[in-house]
C-alpha cells in the first residue's frame, strides 16, 4: 500500500452526449486536446523493451511516437507512425486496443494502460488538421510491378509497404471508392469517411495507383494480372452475407448487414434525397446477432429515426462477441438487448413487408466447440415479436467470385484462400493473399498485420526471386 | 469519367440509347451480361444490360427506359458528358449453343434491348432464331431494325394494334409453341408480368425458358444479397448467379414485391428532381 503518490490517471476522451448523438451521424468520441494528449503521453514510461509493441501486429514504435507527442513534436510523431502503418487515423479509432497493444502495456499490470489508440488518433488528426503532408521517404524505383486486389486494410498495407520499397503498385478495387470495410461497413459516426479518404489520398501521393470499378474475376482475371505484374496480392475481404435460411427472409425490410450498412455508409442513404440511394427506415427495428457489425447496424438504425432498436441474440449477454466499448455506446444511446431469443419465421403483410418475427426462447446448455455455452430452443416457447425492419448480422463468409475464377488458387472447406501464415504465399505461384479472405472476418489491425507479412515476402521475391 | 459518344432518344423520349466509351468492359462483355453505372457523386448504382458492344471501337451501348430519378438524371447527360462510374461486365453470360429446334427471343418494351445481344449471339451460333418484340403502341417500339438483323425471323406486336400483330407477345409465342416446328428454347426479357406469363405458357408446352431478371442491386458482386430472388425454392443472387434463371422456377410474385421496396422514396426523389430541374438546380 505504501506506494508512490497518485500518478496522472488515464485521460478520458470527451464524447458527444448520447441523447444528442443518437440523432446524428457525427463522430461519437471527440478526440484529445493537445494538453490532454501531452498529459496522457507523459504517462508512458518509455520502456527500453516495450512490451506494448509486441501486441501490435504492425509493430508500431509505440514509445517512439508517444515520446514525440509529449515533446510537442506532432509532425515527428506522425512521421514515426507512418513508417509502420498506412492507416494511423483509422487504427487509432477502430483497433480493439484492449486486446492488442494496450493489454500488454506494463502500466496495465497495476493500473490502467497508456491510451495508445487515442494518442495514435491524436497524432494523425493533428497532422490532418494542420495539412501536414509529411511522407515517408521511398527507396529508389526497382522497376517491379505489383497488383493488389481489394483496397481494405490488408491491401493498402501491402501497397504502402511496397511503394516505399521502390516497387510500382496498382490497387484494383471493385467499388467506386477505396477503403474496403472502412468505407462501406464501419459507420460514419465511428470512422468519418473523410478520414479514410485522406489516408487513401496519402497513398496516392506516394504513387500508388487506384483502379476503381474493377471487379477482378470479371473485368480482369488474376491470370491476366500476372501477365502484366510481377506479383499479385489478394485481399478481397469476407464479402459474402450470411442469411438464416428461414421462411420469409426475402420480405421487404429484411436486410443483410452488408446491404444495410453499404446503403447507409458507402451510398450515403442517410442523406437521402440529397443522395439518390434509398433505405428502409424502420421505426421498430430488430438486429439479429450481437457482434460489432450488429452494434453498428443497431446504432445506424437509431440514427435513421427508429423509435426502438433491439439486438436479438440467441445466447446471453456474456457470449455477445461485440467489443465492450461498442455495447456500452449502444446501450447509452438506447439500444435494447433481447437475449436468448431466436427467430424461426418472418411474417409479412399483404404488400410483402415484414411485420413480425416468430421467435423461440432459448436456454444455455453445455459449452460447444467455441467454448461458449450452446443455445438450446425451449420447446413450445414460440411467440411473435413485432418489427418493421430486420438487419441480419450473423457473420460473413468468403465471396467465391475471385476464387472460382482463378485456377490454382486453393481454398479451405469454407472457401477461404489457403495462404502460408509466415509469408502469405498461396498455392499459386506469384500470388499472395491476406486479411479476411484468408482468416474469415477478423479486425483491421490483423488484416494489416497479414499485409505486412505478405509485403515482406513479396519484397524478398521481387528482390531475390524467392 | 465514362464518356457518352452517341446519344439517341427512342420511343418518344421515354427510352434513351447511349454509346459509351469503356474499352476494358467492351473487350470482354458477352451476351446476357450487364454493367452498373453511377452518374455522379451523389448518384445511385444502376444496373443496365449491354444492348450491344463494339470491342474494336471500345464502346458499349446501353438502352434504358426513363422510369425514375436516376434514369431521368441519365437522360439529362449529353454527348461529351459521361458517367462517373461504370463497372462490368457483370453476371453470367447467356449459355449460347446450337439447338436443333427454334430459339425464340421475346422482348417486351425495353426488354428488347436486353434480348438483342442474346438474339444476335444465338444467330451467330447457327441457330434459327425467332424474335418476338412488342410494345404498347407503334411509337414506343424500339430496335425493330436491329432485331430484324439479329434474328432469322421477326414478329412485331403492339398492345393497341397500331403496328404489327394486334396483341401481346405471348399470343404470338403461342402460335409457335402450337406450330409444327420444334421449339428448343425461349428467352424472355421485359416487364415482370410479361416474363411470368411467358414462363407459365412455355411450361405447359414443356419448353425450356430463360428469363432475365431485373432485381434491385447495389454492389453487383454478391456482397450484399439485396438482389436475391427465389428460384426453385432456393435463394439466389441475381448479380452473380443470374441475371438469367429458369423461368419455370422463378418466384415472380416475390420479385414484383421486392421491386416495390422503395416506391414511396422513388416518388419523393423524382418529385425533388423535377422541382430542382424547374428552378434550374440541375441542368
Ligand atoms: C460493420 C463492420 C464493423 C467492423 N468494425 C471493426 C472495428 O471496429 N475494428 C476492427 O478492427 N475491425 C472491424 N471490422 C472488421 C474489419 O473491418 C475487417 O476485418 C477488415 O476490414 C478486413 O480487411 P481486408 O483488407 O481483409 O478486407 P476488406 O476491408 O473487406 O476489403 C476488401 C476490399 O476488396 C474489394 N473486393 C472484393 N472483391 C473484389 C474483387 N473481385 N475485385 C476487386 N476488389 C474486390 C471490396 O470491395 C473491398 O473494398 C468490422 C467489420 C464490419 C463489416
Ligand atoms: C441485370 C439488370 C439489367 C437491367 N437492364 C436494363 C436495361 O437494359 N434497360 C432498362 O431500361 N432497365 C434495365 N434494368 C432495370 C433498371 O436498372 C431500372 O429501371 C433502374 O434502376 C430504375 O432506376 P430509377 O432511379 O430511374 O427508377 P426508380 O425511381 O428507382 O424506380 C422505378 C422502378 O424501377 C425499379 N428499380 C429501382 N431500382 C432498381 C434497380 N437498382 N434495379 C432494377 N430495378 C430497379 C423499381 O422497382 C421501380 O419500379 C435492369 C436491371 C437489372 C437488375
Ligand atoms: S495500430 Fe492498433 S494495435 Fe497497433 S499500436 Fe495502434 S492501436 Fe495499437
Ligand atoms: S509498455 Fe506502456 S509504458 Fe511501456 S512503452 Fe509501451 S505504452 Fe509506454
Ligand atoms: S447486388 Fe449485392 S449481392 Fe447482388
Amino acid at each position: 500500500m505504501a506506494e508512490k503518490k497518485e500518478k496522472t490517471p488515464r485521460q478520458a476522451m470527451p464524447e458527444q452526449d448520447p441523447q444528442v448523438r443518437r440523432n446524428n451521424f457525427d463522430e461519437v468520441p471527440l478526440g484529445y486536446s493537445p494538453e490532454t494528449a501531452q498529459l496522457e503521453a507523459s504517462r508512458c514510461l518509455q520502456c527500453k523493451k516495450p512490451s506494448c509493441v509486441s501486441g501490435c501486429p504492425v509493430e508500431i514504435d509505440i514509445p517512439g511516437f508517444i515520446g514525440l507527442i509529449k515533446e510537442g513534436d506532432y509532425s515527428g510523431s506522425i512521421a514515426k507512425l507512418k513508417e509502420m502503418t498506412a492507416l494511423p487515423a483509422v487504427c487509432g479509432r477502430v483497433c480493439p486496443q484492449e486486446v492488442q497493444c494496450e493489454t500488454l502495456c506494463v502500466l496495465g499490470k497495476k493500473g490502467e494502460p497508456v491510451a495508445i489508440g487515442r494518442l495514435e488518433r491524436f497524432a494523425a488528426d493533428m497532422a490532418r488538421e494542420k495539412g501536414d503532408q509529411t511522407l515517408p521517404a521511398a527507396a529508389p524505383k526497382t522497376g517491379k510491378k505489383v497488383a493488389v486486389v481489394g483496397s481494405g486494410p490488408a491491401g493498402v498495407t501491402v501497397a504502402g509497404d511496397l511503394i516505399l520499397k521502390g516497387h510500382d503498385v496498382t490497387i484494383f478495387e471493385a467499388f467506386h471508392k477505396a477503403g474496403g470495410v472502412l468505407v462501406y461497413g464501419i459507420p460514419e459516426f465511428r470512422l468519418p469517411k473523410a478520414i479514410v479518404q485522406d489516408e487513401m489520398d496519402g497513398l496516392a501521393k506516394l504513387g500508388v495507383v487506384f483502379e476503381l470499378n474493377q471487379v477482378v474475376g470479371r473485368t480482369v482475371s488474376v491470370d491476366e494480372l500476372l501477365e502484366e505484374y510481377d506479383a499479385v496480392f489478394i485481399s478481397v475481404g469476407a464479402g459474402l452475407p450470411s442469411f438464416l435460411g428461414i421462411p420469409g427472409e426475402n420480405l421487404i425490410g429484411i436486410y443483410s448487414a452488408n446491404e444495410y450498412l453499404t446503403r447507409s455508409n458507402l451510398m450515403k442513404a442517410y442523406l437521402f434525397p440529397e443522395y439518390d440511394t434509398p433505405i428502409v427506415r424502420g421505426k421498430n427495428v430488430c438486429v439479429l446477432g450481437a457482434g460489432n457489425v450488429a452494434m453498428d447496424s443497431a446504432r445506424t438504425a437509431l440514427r435513421l429515426g427508429a423509435d426502438r432498436v433491439r439486438i436479438v441474440y440467441r445466447r446471453s449477454r456474456e457470449e455477445m462477441p461485440a467489443r465492450a466499448e461498442e455495447i456500452h455506446h449502444g446501450e447509452e444511446e438506447g439500444v435494447e438487448f433481447y437475449l436468448l431469443t431466436n427467430p424461426v419465421t418472418f411474417i409479412g403483410d399483404e404488400n410483402g413487408r415484414v411485420k413480425s418475427m416468430e421467435c423461440l426462447k432459448m436456454e444455455l446448455g453445455e459449452p460447444d466447440d467455441s467454448g461458449r455455452r450452446r443455445p438450446i430452443p425451449i420447446e413450445g416457447s414460440n411467440f411473435e415479436l413485432e418489427t418493421d425492419l430486420v438487419v441480419i448480422a450473423v457473420g460473413a463468409g468468403a465471396n467465391p467470385l475471385i476464387t472460382s475464377t482463378t485456377p490454382g488458387l486453393e481454398v479451405n472447406k469454407w472457401g477461404y484462400i489457403l495462404a502460408e501464415e509466415e509469408t502469405g504465399k498461396t498455392r499459386k505461384p506469384r500470388v499472395w493473399a491476406g486479411g479476411d479472405i484468408v482468416t474469415g472476418q477478423a479486425t483491421v489491425i490483423l488484416a494489416m498485420g497479414a499485409g505486412r507479412i505478405a509485403a515482406n515476402s513479396m519484397h524478398q521475391y521481387l528482390t531475390w526471386g524467392w | 469519367m465514362f464518356k457518352i459518344l452517341e446519344r439517341e432518344e427512342m420511343a418518344q423520349g421515354t427510352v434513351i440509347k447511349n454509346v459509351i466509351e469503356a474499352p476494358k468492359v467492351a473487350a470482354r462483355a458477352k451476351p446476357g451480361q450487364f454493367v452498373i453505372i453511377k452518374a455522379n457523386e451523389t448518384g445511385e448504382r444502376i444496373p443496365l444490360t449491354m444492348a450491344d458492344t463494339d470491342p474494336k471501337k471500345g464502346t458499349i451501348t446501353i438502352i434504358y427506359q426513363v422510369v425514375g430519378k436516376s434514369t431521368a438524371l441519365f437522360k439529362s447527360l449529353q454527348v461529351g458528358e459521361g458517367y462517373q462510374d461504370l463497372l462490368g461486365p457483370l453476371g453470367q453470360p447467356t449459355h449460347i449453343e446450337k439447338h436443333d429446334g427454334l430459339v425464340i427471343c421475346v422482348g417486351g418494351g425495353t426488354g428488347t434491348a436486353v434480348v438483342h445481344p442474346i438474339t444476335k449471339g444465338f444467330k451467330e451460333e447457327g441457330n434459327e432464331v425467332v424474335a418476338i418484340i412488342g410494345s404498347r403502341n407503334k411509337d414506343l417500339l424500339i430496335l425493330e431494325d436491329e432485331m430484324t438483323a439479329a434474328s432469322t425471323e421477326i414478329k412485331v406486336c403492339t398492345d393497341d394494334g397500331s403496328y404489327g400483330h394486334h396483341g401481346f407477345v405471348t399470343d404470338v409465342l403461342k402460335t409457335y409453341l402450337e406450330g409444327d416446328r420444334k421449339v428448343s428454347l425461349v428467352v424472355a426479357a421485359g416487364p415482370v408480368p410479361m416474363m411470368k406469363f411467358v414462363s407459365k405458357m412455355t411450361e405447359e408446352f414443356g419448353v425450356k425458358t430463360l428469363v432475365s431478371l431485373n432485381s434491385i442491386m447495389i454492389d453487383g458482386t454478391g456482397m450484399c444479397g439485396g438482389c436475391r430472388v427465389s428460384v426453385g425454392g432456393k435463394t439466389r443472387f441475381t448479380c452473380v448467379e443470374g441475371p438469367e434463371f429458369d423461368g419455370h422456377q422463378v418466384d415472380f410474385d416475390e420479385l414484383t414485391q421486392r421491386l416495390s421496396a422503395y416506391q414511396q422514396m422513388e416518388k419523393e426523389a423524382m418529385e425533388k428532381f423535377d422541382h430542382d430541374c424547374k428552378i434550374g438546380l440541375n441542368k
